[in-house]
């Protein structure tokens, strides 16, 4: 191990930190707004309504990530529509394509977590809302959706955390995050060990960070559950 | 349908690299598991810490960053080890193996939280009354301990190997000749990208709807006998 090394090219890996942080959050919060109106669709009786959401995460769901990315980064641009229209100078870059697979993605696991979520909650919750007069819109807003972010939480915490491991594929498209860092600093000096042991130690420590925040998070959302000090 | 332009066959090629990758990886991944989770239950210190280590350190780094670190260091320590053994012959790492070891090590760590979860969830009396019947080790490993974990292994196990599937995309990354990496090449020829990868999508959809449904096949016959309680 040679740690001259990584002194050298510390700053590139701060560089990549700052993408995959951003990268992640940005996606984890454009793929949530994405979920929450398509998991709600996911459990509408109507198939005009269902169907095509079930679809759309049948889909997200069932290809790799890369191959996503790959069909709007490379396949995009087959298309002399799309390379005429406004979208083209979003499209044709790499970190757009990137943000918009990831969202994307993260949107389908999330909306089916969400089904799940909404589907468990107690049937008489909403009937009790409905007793007391509330609109469904308001039945949605303040019982529904509530407890279901509650139940959700643990297996979104998870999903935030494969996004930020799935993020690692952005530096396939030119993109210079963490993995992206350590690709350049080992094709640059030779040194695999060095460059991709401390992109590794790098993830782990955000990985830890995530885990650590959604353990904090689900203590106050659950703190009602918890039992009383004596 | 989807013009391939000829490609068809080359993709076909890469369709069965992808398949055989995939579940020789399930097959190393699955002994490590069953390693790893006998290792967490046996008691022992050491023991117990190598697999806490090991589970916790693969979960915690991308596949990717694990993917080239063990490609890429692999590929030099072999030359290394080469050099010390006084040979200067230069040995290319086979893509093939470094990638099935390296997934087969990743989900191997999976694995180990899956088959340990199972393992826990049947009964100690039938353990103790197996031992009490005078069957060896093993043999109450293979015939109590067994059959009935698998019935509590198997969403788990499902879960993972979905998981793994689409990872093993992220092998065309490192050389190996799987359906990504000849779509790729068939995409640069015919510069006609989007339909190369959606084939792989869909041919990636179609694999993962034959595993669902074997799976869900599995799980009906090893339930078989079991009371459902809704």
């Amino acid at each position: 191990m040679d740690l001259s090394i990584i002194a050298e090219t510390f700053p590139l890996y701060l560089q990549g930190l700052w993408t995959t942080i951003w990268l992640v959050l940005a996606s984890l919060a454009l793929g949530l707004a994405l979920a929450v109106p398509l998991g709600i669709a996911r459990t509408s009786r109507n198939p005009l309504i269902n169907g095509p959401v079930w679809a759309y995460t049948y889909f997200f769901r069932g290809t790799p990530l890369l191959v996503q990315m790959f069909l709007i980064y490379y396949g995009s641009g087959q298309f002399e529509a799309i390379r005429a229209s406004i979208l083209w100078p979003l499209l044709s870059q790499a970190w757009f394509c990137a943000l918009l697979a990831f969202a994307l993605n993260t949107a389908a696991y999330t909306a089916e977590i969400l089904r799940g979520a909404i589907e468990a909650i107690p049937h008489g919750e909403i009937e009790a809302g409905n007793a007391i007069g509330m609109s469904p819109w308001l039945v949605m807003r303040r019982i529904i959706l509530p407890g279901a972010f509650r139940r959700a939480l643990p297996a979104y915490g998870n999903e935030a955390i494969f996004m930020l491991h799935g993020s690692s594929v952005a530096s396939i498209i030119t993109l210079i995050d963490l993995t992206g860092a350590a690709r350049m600093v080992n094709s640059r000096y030779y040194a695999p060990f060095e460059a991709f042991l401390t992109a590794g130690l790098f993830y782990l420590a955000l990985t830890f960070l995530m885990v650590a925040g959604f353990k904090w998070l689900e203590r106050r959302w659950f703190a009602h559950l918890r039992p009383r000090p004596a | 349908m989807l013009d391939l332009h000829g490609y068809g066959p080359s993709i076909l090629d890469g369709v069965w690299v992808t398949v055989e990758a995939g579940l020789v990886s399930l097959v190393l991944a699955v002994v490590l598991g069953v390693l790893g989770a006998l290792a967490k239950l046996s008691g022992s210190r050491p023991l117990v810490w190598i697999a806490e280590v090991y589970t916790i350190l693969i979960r915690g780094i991308p596949d990717l960053i694990l993917m080239l670190l063990i490609f890429f260091g692999g590929q030099v320590a072999v030359n290394n080890v080469m050099t010390w053994l006084g040979s200067d012959e230069y040995i290319d790492i086979n893509p093939f193996v470094a990638g099935v070891l390296t997934i087969g090590f990743i989900y191997g760590a999976y694995m180990t939280e899956t088959f340990r979860g199972a393992i826990l969830a049947v009964p100690a009396g039938q353990l103790e009354a197996a031992r009490a019947f005078g069957m060896s080790r093993w043999q109450v490993f293979w015939r109590i301990l067994t059959p009935q974990m698998i019935r509590y292994a198997l969403p788990s196990f499902g879960n993972n190997w979905l998981v793994l599937l689409k990872t093993t995309a992220l092998l065309s990354v490192v050389g190996l000749d799987d359906m990504v990496r000849k779509a790729g090449l068939a995409a640069g020829a015919t510069k006609q990208p989007f339909t190369f990868y959606m084939a792989v999508a869909l041919i990636y959809l179609v694999l993962t709807t034959i595993s669902v449904l074997l799976l869900g096949w599995a799980e009906r016959r090893y339930n078989v006998g079991v009371r459902r309680a809704v």
